[in-house]
């Protein structure tokens, strides 16, 4: 690789009792990429994403952002630092009105600093955010409350929640998952805004057809390994990754 | 033939929008009606004292103590998402603080007061800080329990006047001062406390309590947020047990006495929960009620307990919310 890797996953190993979550994967994901990681239903995705963010902590192995070691510090540190996450399950500050969600991310100490108390109304600064994901302006969608919004509302909340720190790197965790094709396909021109700007993404999937157009690689876990990684092509047409989707071949 | 029936039709009234915080006033009326619930408030409490004996004065003076601990609890419970049973835990250690700065300094209550209220909520938030990590049932057994393991610490160690406790702590000038500082601390807590949950602050905190791990992926400390808002709420309870210490000029073990911890439960439950202004006004039915129901004797704690249980199971949005809900929506039959 050209660059240094913004995130770097060196080894990385979690049990869970006698289970092994994850065991010795290690991967990189270059500035402005999108890295997609794959893998069937209990191959680990979700407990990688929470060892990167800071919510579990691994048994070995560490993870590196932007050089800097950052296994052993805690989730509101490493959301400081630039590298944030998205929920598998949705669960929005469901009493608070859907802008006011994003008044949370708003008053991190990342925020303030980088906006150096200039941030003005940070309401205004919160819909503003909410409009460049996809909720309609002076609708009453933004202050409806994130409790009653539907679920592709609350993907693009937690889109938002991330984009409000300004983050480098986001991990998104099955963001496609109990959509629609269509509400899938208006996601996918943020995503690839968000690439544009400058965004690091890291798609945690199970729709591997949207996945595959939007990555520049993947990564395929099955049982805690890591069994394969490369462009999608390469990827697709890999026997193990096959094998691990659909089974071996026998004979009988 | 059609069988006739009829259901109740709820409206709104058109100027409570269904979003929060956004309100358009545009005339005096609008105005006013927003106004009213609370000019209501604020001046039944002032004018209440008038029409009612010295007795009477001294119960709304301790039901205004229990106010401001329904109002903490459930400031914890509602917004913070911390159930906290530390009621008593703060009374006592503000209720020690004045008096032992009164007896031993001699201090007079205008001082001790508020020092016992910072100092206290100090101490208290330091002893609570290690159960923040708790959750739920967790954090509200182990503060249930900090009480209790002050009184045994005083009994043992004798220190503090012991089990006797300390008499002859300084009282106030006149009933008429003792009472509107009791009631004028209740409101301006009330007020300060529904303004801090519509700020950024109070915006964060209900964070915490409705999802917490996405307040730390949002790059804020969970911790740090929970320690102040456990602050804000000792303050108030301190400054009850400051009050309470030099409204009888006494203290003593029973200052960490469960009631603190569960008579307040019992007020935000009767008055609603998360409403703020419920509990204030379910303290101020319950602890009068208690006063009243006193020739029953043993038998009024299961009178009080009947009422309780009849509010869980029947009303179980207490009467602030359901009142809420009259005030701002209409009601009709209509034929369906």
């Amino acid at each position: 690789m050209a660059e240094s890797p913004i995130l770097e996953v060196t080894e990385l190993s979690k049990f869970f009792g006698g289970v092994q979550a994850i065991m010795n994967v290690s991967f990189a994901l270059a500035p402005g990429q999108i890295l997609g990681i794959i893998g069937p239903n209990g191959s680990g995705k979700t407990t990688l994403v929470n060892l990167i963010s800071g919510f579990v902590k691994p048994d070995k192995g560490s993870v590196f952002f932007k050089g800097r070691n950052i296994t052993a510090l805690q989730p509101h540190k490493i959301a400081n630092l630039g590298l944030t996450r998205t929920f598998q399950v949705m669960r929005p500050y469901h009493s608070l009105s859907a802008f006011k969600n994003l008044i949370v991310p708003l008053n991190s100490p990342r925020v303030k600093r980088s906006s150096a108390g200039k941030l003005g109304d940070i309401d205004a600064v919160a819909i503003d955010i909410l409009e460049e994901v996809g909720f309609e302006r002076d609708a009453r969608v933004p202050y409806k409350t994130a409790g009653s919004l539907p679920l592709g509302y609350l993907k693009r909340l937690e889109l938002g929640r991330c984009i409000a720190l300004k983050p480098e790197v986001i991990i998104c965790d099955e963001v496609f998952s109990g959509l629609s094709m269509s509400e899938i396909t208006s996601l996918i021109p943020l995503l690839e805004r968000l690439r544009m700007e400058g965004i690091t993404l890291m798609m945690i999937e199970h729709r591997l057809r949207e996945l595959f157009r939007l990555s520049d690689r993947v990564v395929v876990l099955a049982f805690g390994r890591k069994i394969a990684e490369g462009t999608p092509d390469e990827v697709m047409n890999n026997r193990t990754v096959k094998e691990a989707y659909l089974g071996t071949e026998t004979k009988v | 033939m059609v069988a006739k029936t009829r259901r109740k039709k709820r409206l709104e009234r058109s100027i409570k929008v269904r979003c929060e915080g956004l309100y358009a006033l545009s005339s005096w009326s609008e105005i006013a009606y927003l106004m009213a619930p609370r000019v209501l408030l604020i001046l039944g409490l002032l004018v209440i004292p008038f029409y009612v004996d010295m007795y009477w004065q001294r119960v709304l003076c301790s039901a205004g103590i229990y106010a401001l601990l329904a109002l903490s609890f459930d400031f914890l419970a509602a917004y913070v998402g911390l159930v906290c049973l530390g009621g008593a835990l703060f009374i006592g250690i503000g209720g020690y603080i004045a008096g032992l700065l009164n007896h031993y300094f001699h201090l007079s209550p205008f001082v001790t007061i508020p020092i016992a209220t910072i100092v206290g909520a100090a101490i208290s938030t330091l002893v609570l800080i290690p159960c923040l990590r708790l959750r739920g049932i967790y954090f509200a057994i182990v503060s249930f329990m900090l009480p209790l393991f002050a009184v045994y610490i005083i009994i043992a160690l004798n220190v503090f006047g012991g089990t006797e406790g300390i008499s002859a702590l300084d009282t106030f000038p006149s009933i008429s001062l003792e009472l509107y500082l009791i009631l004028a601390a209740v409101l301006a807590a009330l007020f300060a406390i529904r303004r801090l949950v519509n700020e950024d602050m109070g915006i964060i905190l209900r964070g915490v309590k409705d999802n917490d791990q996405a307040v730390r992926a949002s790059g804020i400390s969970i911790t740090a947020y929970k320690i102040r808002a456990v602050f804000m709420a000792a303050l108030l309870g301190c400054f009850g047990g400051a009050y309470l210490g030099h409204l009888y000029g006494w203290l003593g073990i029973s200052l960490f006495a469960m009631d603190f911890s569960i008579l307040p439960i019992a007020a935000t439950v009767m008055g609603g929960m998360g409403s703020l202004v419920g509990p204030v006004l379910g303290a101020f039915i319950l602890t009068p009620m208690s006063e009243a129901l006193r020739g029953f004797g043993q038998l009024r704690v299961v009178l009080y307990c009947l009422i309780l249980i009849a509010f869980m199971v029947y009303k179980p949005e207490g009467i602030m919310n359901i009142l809420q809900r009259k005030y701002h929506q209409f009601e009709k039959w209509e034929e369906v």
